[in-house]
């Protein structure tokens, strides 16, 4: 009973977050290795993107709320979705013919394209404050709850309950349907094929006639319905607040250099490697340990290895320690 | 038009955009500008030498500038009485353990030949490092954070002149990218530029949430001015010789006592600026200049001349980090408070690097130059945009719910601004407004 307790525990505060939070971060640093496999430079302004999609699904939900449209228990911000995907590939399309592909033309070298992205983020994070201001806003609504913990606790009559938000389980949802998407696309269809070969090799790719503007428009594409998913589900999840956004660019980062830059099997891996890092690392493990420990032996402190703010320093940590020990990445990427 | 003469020129205008607040606006809020203007300047140069002289792509000036603060308050602030008996030693005895626990396991990760062993010790010494560290570290931070927790509950400071602490903000921060350095910059430019980034970040977590060091959230109040340069505004008030001062001058004794303690801190800002100017100046001419631009532009030739690539670039990094930590120091002093709250890598990192970019990277004076501009625009475009939102608006009819908003937003324009002047330099004048010779 005690061991079952310890599980459900366990998976309550560790195991449901952190697997939410690690499908987050894996959509994001899909884009961020896309991009960096692609156009070839490391994108600060992917959180802000983020931050713009989930806007534009924000501002459309409270839309569709006034309309008086809604989910059944779903949150609205779903059917809001496809929009704020549009709305965040106009927006990445645009940058691209004004911003990039000026760049792209002279051959620019990537660290100057890291500085331009800079600009963009400046950009992106103007007119997400301008249009929605600064603060948090909520748009989250339907059921709270896919599993309650009172009724977890009367269903098994374990001492502990487990909570599962609907947030968390139609992140995990949204994301697997989208990574299989993905893949699909990349392994299976002529221009997802025509998509690996350029980031393979430029000149090849470009001698068998693959044309680049496409390949770079789709990517972009891809990269706006992946930052918008990622954007709108963190913000379901959590709140939305453009400067946690600008924050989330660290871990995600981190997940896409942890996996190696350019693989986006190694993204996936490192999003959950850094979320489930971030969460152990920073939770408190009395109750478990409580559970596990024998009579007497209980752990007197909050066995809480770094307080939660230090959350940061822990994807940090991983990325310095994989960087030392394995350049590449563990999932073998492009050596930059 | 020559070089000297537009160069001049452009300062020229720079300046009279500041001389020009100062009849519009107030002296007040064009001093202010100026003060900033000649921090910032000092975190460009800081910048430019990473950037324009060797290449290197570094983000975390913020948290470069956030210990430069720390150091003030660590050095200039009276110690709070008792806290060192009661745990001060212990947390410094567990941070020297902890960093021996690094050091060892650093060794045996290097020594020992690889296997089942090295694994076994080396996870053994952290996990016993770590347990050990905890055991001693939490119970004096507690200690030392139960004393007065209202206007204390940190270790205080060494109660020596405020002046003292500039140079010591900028060794704290050199401490720092040596270490940063140390592991980071044998990587290649995006992933230094990931990881000074990650360090910033939590540099500021550190000062956020450490109460014991300089209590965190609660903030700092009440660091000591430069003394015999910068008064205190009420003091100077009561002060015959300095009231005689300003009815000469025609000013009333408030504005009077103001101004003089902000072109107090004007002068000893400039002192410092001309320093490092001069002295980054000498480096750039120097050989050891030469040699880092040589790296800069082909490092594998240098390296193939027989020049430390990664030496030059640790002595680079450091050098640059500890002349943006001296710029932390300074503007903690001008601020007169610590608040770790209000960095924000938007405001100290990559406004910097507009400045440096916009301004001319490679280039000392034009990283100055654009420091002023840039740091002028970030004040100024404010009340600009607020007044081109009420132009907009003004057809509008009144309590219209977008009339609101777009005025509301006016304050956000900054951000958008800087991206635009950014991309716009890079795009059609990439090598800035006083382009490296």
């Amino acid at each position: 009973m005690d061991f079952l307790n310890a599980l459900v525990a366990l998976s309550n505060f560790v195991l449901v977050p952190a697997i939410a939070y690690g499908s987050q971060l894996a959509l994001g640093a899909l884009g961020v290795t896309l991009i960096y496999g692609i156009l070839r430079f490391s994108n600060f302004a992917h959180g802000d993107t983020m931050a713009f999609g989930a806007m534009i699904a924000v501002l459309v939900t409270w839309g569709l709320q006034a309309a008086g449209v809604s989910f059944g228990p779903l949150p609205t911000a779903l059917l809001a979705l496809p929009f704020a995907i549009l709305g965040c590939i106009v927006l990445v399309l645009v940058t691209d013919r004004l911003v990039y592909r000026f760049y792209r033309e002279q051959k620019a070298k990537p660290v100057i394209l890291v500085i331009v992205s800079m600009g963009v983020m400046f950009i992106m994070n103007g007119l997400v404050r301008f249009i929605i201001g600064p603060d948090d806003q909520r748009f989250s609504d339907g059921a709270r709850f896919l599993i309650k913990a009172r009724d977890f606790k009367a269903w098994t009559g374990l001492n502990e309950g487990l909570a599962i938000k609907t947030s968390q389980a139609i992140t995990v949802v949204v994301a697997v349907v989208a990574v299989a998407a993905l893949f699909w696309f990349l392994n299976k269809t002529r221009t997802g094929k025509s998509m690996r070969a350029y980031s393979d090799n430029e000149d090849l790719a470009l001698l068998s006639g693959i044309n680049p503007e496409r390949v770079v428009m789709i990517t972009w594409i891809i990269v706006a319905a992946l930052a918008t998913t990622a954007g709108v589900l963190y913000g379901l999840d959590k709140s939305f607040k453009p400067f946690v956004y600008f924050q989330l660019l660290l871990p995600i980062f981190a997940s896409a250099i942890v996996g190696g830059l350019g693989n986006p099997l190694g993204a996936i891996a490192g999003g959950f490697i850094i979320a489930f890092s971030e969460v152990t690392v920073t939770y408190a493990w009395k109750k478990v340990l409580t559970y596990l420990a024998p009579e007497n032996l209980e752990p007197s402190g909050l066995v809480q290895f770094l307080s939660t703010d230090y959350k940061f320093a822990v994807s940090f940590a991983i990325l310095l320690i994989v960087l030392l020990f394995k350049p590449t990445g563990l999932f073998k990427g492009k050596v930059i | 038009m020559s070089e000297p003469v537009k160069n001049t020129l452009l300062f020229v205008v720079v300046g009279g955009l500041i001389l020009l607040t100062g009849f519009t606006q107030s002296w007040n809020a064009a001093i202010l500008i100026l003060n900033m203007g000649l921090i910032s300047a000092i975190m460009s140069i800081g910048v430019n030498l990473q950037w324009g002289f060797a290449g290197l792509f570094n983000v975390g000036v913020m948290g470069f500038v956030a210990l430069g603060g720390l150091a003030v308050v660590l050095v200039s602030t009276p110690p709070t009485p008792g806290a060192w008996s009661t745990g001060g030693y212990g947390v410094v005895l567990a941070l020297l353990l902890g960093a021996a626990t690094v050091v060892a396991a650093v060794m045996v990760a290097q020594k020992m030949p690889k296997g089942r062993t090295r694994t076994v010790s080396l996870v053994g010494i952290l996990l016993v490092g770590f347990f050990v560290y905890r055991a001693i570290f939490d119970p004096n931070v507690s200690a030392i954070e139960a004393i007065d927790p209202a206007i204390a509950g940190n270790i205080g400071g060494l109660n020596l002149p405020v002046l003292l602490a500039w140079p010591a903000g900028g060794l704290l921060a050199a401490g720092a990218a040596w270490l940063i350095g140390k592991t980071a910059l044998g990587l290649r430019s995006d992933y230094l530029a990931i990881a000074t980034l990650g360090i910033a970040e939590i540099i500021i977590a550190i000062m956020k949430n450490e109460d014991w060091l300089a209590r965190g959230v609660k903030n700092v109040y009440g660091i000591p001015r430069p003394a015999p340069v910068v008064g205190y505004e009420v003091e100077l008030q009561q002060d015959p010789s300095f009231l005689a001062r300003a009815e000469w001058l025609g000013l009333d004794p408030v504005t009077a006592s103001t101004l003089s303690v902000k072109l107090g801190y004007s002068l000893l800002f400039l002192v410092v600026l001309l320093i490092l100017l001069w002295m980054a100046q000498m480096a750039l001419k120097s050989p050891w200049g030469r040699m880092m631009r040589a790296i800069r532009d082909n490092e594998v030739a240098a390296e193939a001349m027989g020049k430390d690539v990664t030496r030059r670039h640790l002595q680079i990094f450091v050098l640059g980090s500890a002349i943006c930590g001296i710029a932390g120091a300074m503007m903690t002093t001008l601020d007169g408070q610590l608040t770790p709250g209000t960095y924000n890598p938007l405001r100290f990192t990559f406004l910097v690097w507009v400045m440096v970019i916009v301004g001319g990277s490679g280039n000392n004076f034009g990283a100055v130059l654009g420091a002023f501009l840039i740091w002028f625009l970030w004040v100024q475009v404010e009340p600009i945009g607020l007044w081109l939102m009420n132009l907009i608006t003004v057809g509008m009819a009144d309590g219209s719910a977008l009339k609101a908003h777009l005025i509301d937003s006016a304050a956000h324009m900054r951000l958008f601004t800087m991206g635009l002047i950014l991309l716009i330099v890079l795009r059609f004048s990439p090598r800035g407004l006083i382009p490296e010779k």
